[in-house]
This record gives structure tokens, C-alpha cells and sequence, in this order.
């Protein structure tokens, strides 16, 4: 008896001891269920992306950003969740002068913030102002360079707001005067950039006016809450201007950053989207490309190659020419890329609008070695060792950048006989030795702000930040000038192509591999209102979840 | 006397560390706008870097960075334009903790009686197959338990959800995941100590005055054999509760080690210097728990 009441006594102390932590997890956890807030569930759960940088209009560049904010604030235009075109927003209407250059928008009426006070043509200059004014540090306030004196008050030299291109006439009324006719000004109204902001919400708060309760927003979505790395929920606000249009009530954001397990919560119905093309697992692409929830289609951007034409042997175009006609551009999209990209021979993507590219140049490598022979390296032989410098992919991101620098290197070994280095740096040192032009050969992409063969055109004038090649062609700068102040668009676009031929057949600073295809994931038989575009934007008030009995 | 002097030793050992960090990340190339897209314009750019002073001299914005810092204010993130670091830690510490505690409650909840019963029954089948389970659990990283994990519990067998952090069903799996590494080194640390408490004298005198087996074990060997256990979890516990950075990624949980790893690779200075002193605030706090725990563990411990 005393044998088993001892055990007993010995069982209970070890049970104690070593159940202890146990207990206390078990604990914890249940405490937690009732401390835990419950919320009512979203009509809609969108995976986003990556964690916003920022949902300030004026300071947004990114896709996850942009998709974000077009939700919350509106410009004078909007987009088409049809096609991206941009369509009547704050602005009813608006007329162009002949000449192209001042445009009159006219408000609608009765245009009200979420929190009732009335919109009016005094916070569209406001908010354009603020976007422009240096204090600000917008990274895309260079979209708004069109308006008059617009780049002179962004660099301060010019103080007084009144003669930057932007005024109201009267309540309804905002006169914009441009410096050239800009044929897409329209689409550059819908850019958030553009986006009407609250005035006294943003004077009275500083840099954190987007934590305002309430805060007063000019689109169909307010903001509940935005949590880091957790989600941004946003509800239909009911004084927007088409609010009886907006189709879902509660709509959760989520940055979700790896693909896999963006992936997991769509499979297990835990989110209705997914709409970044970096959230589809690259080793499982083969596979879910073909199915019938995957829609896969062609996107305003481009993955091209940089030459540093400063540097020899790449200040000869004949060798330059010699690297792009011995691509197998086919080979890459089919083995590499795999989402059923186009390759492509020149920089504007296929679709653009009022746009057709002339032809660049295809996959030659008789000619390729003709012209490295002629350049004084027949069969590669005196080439000097160069570097091809690619970024480092996200965490949990795919090894994208790399397996095409290899497939590179075994390309140009092949056909022309030589030898390239590869190195990868990690992100912000890629854009820094890009920036600086510490680089040979660079991989290099681009996406359009706006519909309009400009937004890839400008990128190589000799200027342009974005340039990042040293070249410098003056009949190139000329061709885009005139383009740019030319009103017709038939005349601008022969001005264009020109151009561009200068850029992908003669010149080639850069080498265009292929144009990017958007993927989105969602199952057609249960959300409607979105719809392939070539912006890949799709407006939240669109979207919806079918219900059942619908 | 002893502990009011080791934290008043912490004081200036956290300037070094925040001025390291602060060095270091300086150091690195590339800023926190270098981006794939140069701003329109070089007066962009000045415009970005006058307002968050990175045109300044490093020291002087570490003087900035002190002087705010004193206010409580850890800064504003130069990546999250919006956040303060404030927001961040605010937002993220607590999740952080929660996940850390639950792993840390996994970790001692296995890993202890594992250890116990291997080292009680040592030579025989359960201590072979406990110290296998151990060093697997321990030679196991992370990133591949985590997706076993949601693979057989959540979309095989649909028993608990596969990410993000809302319900207490969402939290059981990462802590699983994150705390496996950690149950296995205590449980061999574990085994370790009461093998050698075991062979102790005072052990020995004890077994020869009569006591019984169990009792030994639990009462005396206990004590001593834990101590191991007791040092490892002071950085165990700073580790768990600062977050794991594989963890809230794979399974979506908004907690800080996430911007742990991500504000370095985002030249995001703020960030990057306030987790480090968080880190290393929590690292030292800890230790000096754990040297506290040693007193009243072991009564030959004793600090002057």
C-alpha cells in the first residue's frame, strides 16, 4: 500500500514538473481565444504583394501600392477595370484646347469626402501641388512634370504655387496648362499620384495623416485599418461618388511575400485573389499555368539587358548588335520564364496603345559572328573577361535573374566563343552599381506607368535618370521631342517608331529579351468584375464574390 | 548590489551596440531609395534625403537618432514612410512574444521530460529512440519542418489552417515549428545534466542512505541537472521572442522578424538600429534572469 501511494506521490510530482510547460501552453492558448478580437469576416480577401511602402498618393511608386491606393483616393480620372483605359472619375468632363495644351476638367457636382465635407477644384490643385512641392519627396512627382513650370517649382526654383499649371476657376472647375500636348494626360489623372487628398487632415497630422480617425478619403474604399505585415482592411465608402456601383462592402488586403504560401491560403479558401505575378511558386509554374484559375496575360513591361556603352568593348555597336542576334529569345521564354511571355525584339510591349513597334532584331548568329568578326574579334578570340551583373531574388522568390545569366553565358559561349562572369548582388547594390554605371552588362526590366509608348521612349534619352546606360544619341533626344509635342498621334507615332529604331536595330544599348505576362489567381466561377489588363490594375469597386443562389 | 551593477554595465554596452549597427549599416552599399526606378529627377532625390537627413555626416544622425531616442522615439521607417518604428515594434513585438512564449512553452514541454526519461532509462530502447527523435528534431532547420507541417496537418488532413494568425488554431502549428529545434536541444541538454547529476556524490549519498529512484532523480538530480537547461534558455528565449524570420514568413504572421532580416536588405536604418538595441535589450535582460535562476537554483551559486 505505502509502495503505491508512494508511486502515486512520485507520478503526480513528475506530472507536475514536466506537464507544467505543457499546461501552460495549453493555457495560453485558450486565454488568448477570448482575448482575441473578433471581426466580422471580409466579403472579399485579396493577396496584395508585399507590405505597402506607403498608401500616400503622392508618394506610392510600386504595383502593390498603386492597387492599394487607387482604392482609397481618386483623381479626375479613373481606370476601366475593363481594359485600364482611363474613364471620367472626380471630373465629369473636360475639354482640350485645340492646340492641346489646356485642359478644363469640370467636377461633378456634389462630390463629397468620406466624411461629408464637400470636394472641391480647390483640393485637386491642393493635392497636385503637394505632390510637386520638393517638401514632399514624392519619387513619382515626375509624372506630373507636364504641368506648366511643374519641374521648376519640384526643384525650387520657382516658390509661388500660383504659376505652376494647375488652377481653379471656380468650385467645380480646374484649368490645367501643360507644356506640350500630351495625348495620355488623361491616364496620367488616374495615377495616384494625381489622386485628390485631404487638405486639414494632412496640414493638422504631418507625415502620419494616414492614421487619422476618420480619415477623409476621396474613393470608394475607406480605411478601417492597416496593420504591418497583417493586412489593410477597407470598407465601402458610402458617399463616394458611384458608391450604389461599388460591388463589395469589406475588402482585406494581405501582403503575403512568398509565393508558396500565398499559394497555401488561396488553395484552402483562406483568400479569394492572389494578383502579383511574383506570388506564383516558379518551380510549380509547369503546372499551374494550365489551370483553369490561372490567367495568365500580357502586361505593360519588359525584361531587357543594359549595356554600360562607356566601357569598351561595348562602345561599338557592331558588338552590341553581335550579343542580340545571338540570343535564342524563344529558348528562354519556353525553358526559363515559362508564363507564356512573347519574346521580344524591340522595347514597347506588343498592345500598347496608338503604338506599333518597328521590328528589332531576331536570332541571326551567322550575321552575330560576322559582326563581331568586324568589330576585330573573329570566333570571340581577343574578347575581353566582362561581368553580367543580376540582383538577388526576394526571399523565397525565385532564381529567375540567375538561370537566365547562365542560359546567357552558355548562349553567347556557343555561338560567338566568349567568356562572361556572372555576378549576383544583393538588391540595393544592384540599383546603386546600376545607378553609377559600375557595370558591364546588367539585367534590367521596366514597367508602364500609363498606356503610352513614351512611359518605355523617355527611359533612354540622354538625360533621363533611367537611362543607366551612358548612351547618348542627340537624333534619339530630337525624334522623342518632337514626338512629344505633337498632337497628331499618327505623326507622333511615326516619330516614335523612328526613334525606337534607332534603339533596337542600329544602336542597341539594350538588348529586349521578352515581355512580361501579368498572372492573377482566382476562380472565375466564384469572383466576378476583374478582368485582364495590360496594366494589371484591377479596381476594387469592381470586384466581387459571386453568392451562392446568384 | 550585483545585479543593480550588471544593469547599469548594460547601459553603455547598448550605445556600443546601437553605434556598431548604426556603423555597419552606414557602411553598406546602396541607401534606402535606390531603387529599380531613379526618381524623375536629381532635385527628387536631394528633396528625399534632406528630409530624412541622410545628406548628414553618420555621426551627427547618430546624434539625432540618440537625442530621439531619449524622447522614446525610436524614428520614423524609411521604408514604411507612414510607420514609426514605434508602430512597428508596437504592432510586431507582441505577436512576436506570443509566438516566442508558446514555442518556448513547446520547447521546455517536450524537451524536458525527453530528457528525463531517456537519461532515467539510459542504455535501453526509449533512451536510443528519444535521443534519436532529439538530434533529428535538433538537425532539422525550420524552413523544412514548417512546410512538412502544413503539408500533413493542414492540406492532407484540413485539421489546422496553413497560415496567418487570427484564431488560437492558427496557433499551433508555428510554435510546433518553431519551438521542434529548440525541444530537442533541451532535451539533449537535459539528458546530458542528469546524466552527470547522476554520477555526483551527493547523489551517491543519497542513494546509499535508502532513497528510491524516482525520488532521487525528481528531487536531487533535478536541481543540478536543469542548470544547463536554465543558461541555454536566457539567448533561447531572447531568440524566440524577437521572432524567427522563416517562421512568420512561411506561415504569415505579422510579427518583428520579418523587419528583423528585411530592414538590413532595405537599407531601412531606423529599423534596422532600434531591433538590434531591442534584440540585444531582450538578450541582456535575459541573462541576467537566468543568473538570478542560478541563485535560486543551485545554493552553491552566489553572486558578490
Amino acid at each position: 500500500m505505502a509502495i503505491f501511494q508512494r508511486a502515486r506521490r512520485i507520478f503526480s510530482r513528475a506530472r507536475f514538473c514536466f506537464g507544467t510547460a505543457g499546461v501552460f501552453f495549453l493555457c495560453g492558448v485558450i486565454l488568448l481565444s477570448g482575448c482575441l478580437r473578433r471581426e466580422a469576416p471580409a466579403d472579399l480577401t485579396i493577396i496584395n504583394g508585399g507590405e505597402p511602402e506607403s498608401l500616400d498618393p503622392a508618394i506610392v511608386t510600386g504595383q502593390v501600392e498603386i492597387r492599394a491606393v487607387r482604392g482609397l483616393f481618386e483623381g479626375l480620372t479613373r481606370l476601366d477595370p475593363k481594359n485600364a483605359r482611363s474613364i471620367p472619375g472626380l471630373a465629369e468632363s473636360w475639354e482640350i484646347s485645340p492646340d492641346g495644351r489646356v485642359y478644363t476638367f469640370h467636377l461633378r457636382p456634389n462630390l463629397t469626402w468620406s466624411t461629408g465635407e464637400p470636394i472641391t477644384a480647390g483640393d485637386v490643385v491642393y493635392s497636385w501641388v503637394r505632390a510637386l512641392n520638393p517638401a514632399t519627396a514624392s519619387g513619382y512627382a515626375g509624372l506630373l512634370f507636364y504641368l506648366k513650370n511643374a519641374r521648376d517649382f519640384n526643384a525650387g526654383k520657382i516658390k509661388d504655387t500660383s504659376l505652376v499649371g494647375v488652377q481653379a476657376l471656380d468650385q467645380f472647375t480646374v484649368r490645367v496648362d501643360l507644356d506640350q500636348p500630351t495625348a495620355f494626360f488623361p491616364d496620367v489623372c488616374a495615377m495616384p499620384v494625381a489622386g485628390v487628398v485631404p487638405r486639414q487632415t494632412i496640414e493638422k497630422q504631418g507625415d502620419r495623416w494616414l492614421m487619422a480617425k476618420p480619415l477623409p478619403v476621396s474613393g470608394p474604399y475607406e480605411l478601417v485599418y492597416w496593420r504591418l505585415n497583417d493586412k489593410i482592411r477597407l470598407r465601402k465608402n458610402p458617399r463616394y461618388w458611384d458608391a450604389v456601383n461599388t460591388q463589395s462592402k469589406i475588402i482585406d488586403l494581405l501582403p503575403v511575400g512568398s509565393p508558396n504560401t500565398a499559394l497555401n491560403l488561396y488553395e484552402c479558401g483562406q483568400a479569394d485573389i492572389v494578383w502579383d505575378k511574383e506570388l506564383v511558386p516558379g518551380q510549380l509554374l509547369d503546372v499551374l499555368i494550365r489551370r483553369p484559375d490561372f490567367h495568365a496575360f500580357s502586361y505593360l513591361g519588359d525584361y531587357f539587358i543594359r549595356f554600360n556603352v562607356t566601357r569598351k568593348p561595348f562602345d561599338d555597336p557592331r558588338v552590341r548588335r553581335a550579343f542580340a542576334l545571338a540570343i535564342d529569345k524563344e529558348r528562354i521564354v519556353k525553358k526559363i520564364s515559362r508564363a507564356g511571355e512573347q519574346p521580344a525584339s524591340h522595347i514597347v510591349p506588343d498592345g500598347t496603345a496608338h503604338y506599333t513597334s518597328p521590328e528589332g532584331l531576331g536570332h541571326d548568329p551567322e550575321r552575330a559572328r560576322k559582326l563581331l568578326a568586324e568589330a576585330g574579334y573573329p570566333g570571340g578570340r581577343g574578347f575581353p573577361r566582362f561581368e553580367y551583373v543580376f540582383s538577388a531574388p526576394a526571399s523565397g522568390g525565385d532564381k529567375l535573374h540567375e538561370n537566365i545569366a547562365i542560359e546567357l553565358q552558355q548562349m553567347w559561349h556557343d555561338e560567338l566563343g566568349i567568356q562572361m562572369d556572372l555576378r549576383q548582388l544583393e538588391a540595393k547594390i544592384f540599383y546603386t552599381v546600376q545607378a553609377h554605371l559600375d557595370f558591364d552588362l546588367s539585367r534590367s526590366s521596366w514597367t508602364g506607368d500609363y498606356d503610352d509608348a513614351n512611359t518605355f521612349l523617355d527611359l533612354f534619352t540622354s538625360d533621363d535618370g533611367n537611362n543607366r546606360t551612358g548612351w547618348k544619341n542627340a537624333q534619339y533626344d530630337e525624334l522623342i521631342g518632337r514626338a512629344n509635342r505633337e498632337p497628331d498621334l499618327k505623326a507622333r507615332e511615326k516619330f516614335f517608331q523612328q526613334a525606337e529604331t534607332i534603339l533596337v536595330r542600329d544602336e542597341l544599348p539594350i538588348i529586349p529579351l521578352y515581355f512580361y505576362v501579368g498572372i492573377n489567381y482566382y476562380d472565375t466561377n466564384k469572383i466576378q468584375g476583374i478582368y485582364p489588363n495590360i496594366l494589371d490594375c484591377h479596381p476594387l469597386q469592381a470586384i466581387h464574390k459571386i453568392k451562392t443562389g446568384e | 548590489m550585483y545585479f543593480l551593477r550588471r544593469i547599469l554595465f548594460a547601459v553603455p554596452l547598448l550605445l556600443v551596440i546601437s553605434a556598431l549597427a548604426f556603423a555597419l549599416v552606414h557602411l553598406a552599399p546602396g541607401g534606402p531609395f535606390d531603387r529599380e526606378r531613379a526618381p524623375a529627377s536629381p532635385e527628387i532625390e536631394r528633396a528625399l534625403k534632406a528630409k530624412y537627413h541622410l545628406g548628414e555626416p553618420v555621426w551627427k544622425q547618430y546624434c539625432r537618432y540618440l537625442g530621439d531616442l531619449a524622447h522614446g522615439d525610436f524614428g520614423v521607417s524609411l521604408k514604411y514612410r507612414n510607420h514609426t518604428v514605434n508602430d512597428i515594434i508596437a504592432q510586431g513585438l507582441p505577436v512576436s512574444m506570443l509566438l516566442g512564449a508558446l514555442a518556448f512553452g513547446f520547447a521546455m514541454g517536450v524537451g524536458l521530460p525527453v530528457g528525463f526519461f531517456t537519461a532515467a532509462r539510459r542504455g535501453r530502447w526509449p533512451d536510443y529512440a528519444g535521443s534519436f527523435l532529439a538530434t533529428l528534431a535538433v538537425c532539422v532547420p525550420g524552413f523544412v519542418v514548417a512546410p512538412l507541417l502544413i503539408l500533413f496537418f493542414s492540406i492532407k488532413w484540413k485539421l489546422l489552417p496553413v497560415g496567418l494568425w487570427e484564431t488560437p488554431w492558427h496557433m499551433i502549428l508555428p510554435p510546433v515549428a518553431l519551438g521542434l529545434f529548440f525541444a530537442g536541444k533541451v532535451a539533449r541538454l537535459f539528458r546530458e545534466g542528469m546524466l552527470s547529476a547522476m554520477q555526483s556524490e551527493f547523489v551517491t549519498a543519497a542513494r546509499a542512505k535508502g532513497l528510491g529512484e524516482n525520488r532521487l532523480l525528481l528531487r536531487h538530480a533535478f536541481r543540478i541537472a536543469v542548470l544547463p537547461v536554465v543558461s541555454y534558455s536566457g539567448p533561447m528565449l531572447a531568440d524566440l521572442l524577437t521572432g524567427s524570420f522563416v517562421i512568420e514568413n512561411i506561415f504569415q504572421i505579422p510579427g518583428i522578424g520579418v523587419f528583423l532580416v528585411n530592414s538590413s536588405l532595405n537599407r531601412d536604418y531606423t529599423v534596422v538600429v532600434s531591433l538590434s538595441l531591442l534584440y540585444a535589450m531582450l538578450l541582456i535582460g535575459m541573462n541576467l534572469v537566468v543568473d538570478f535562476a542560478y541563485t535560486r537554483l543551485d545554493p552553491r551559486v552566489k553572486y558578490e
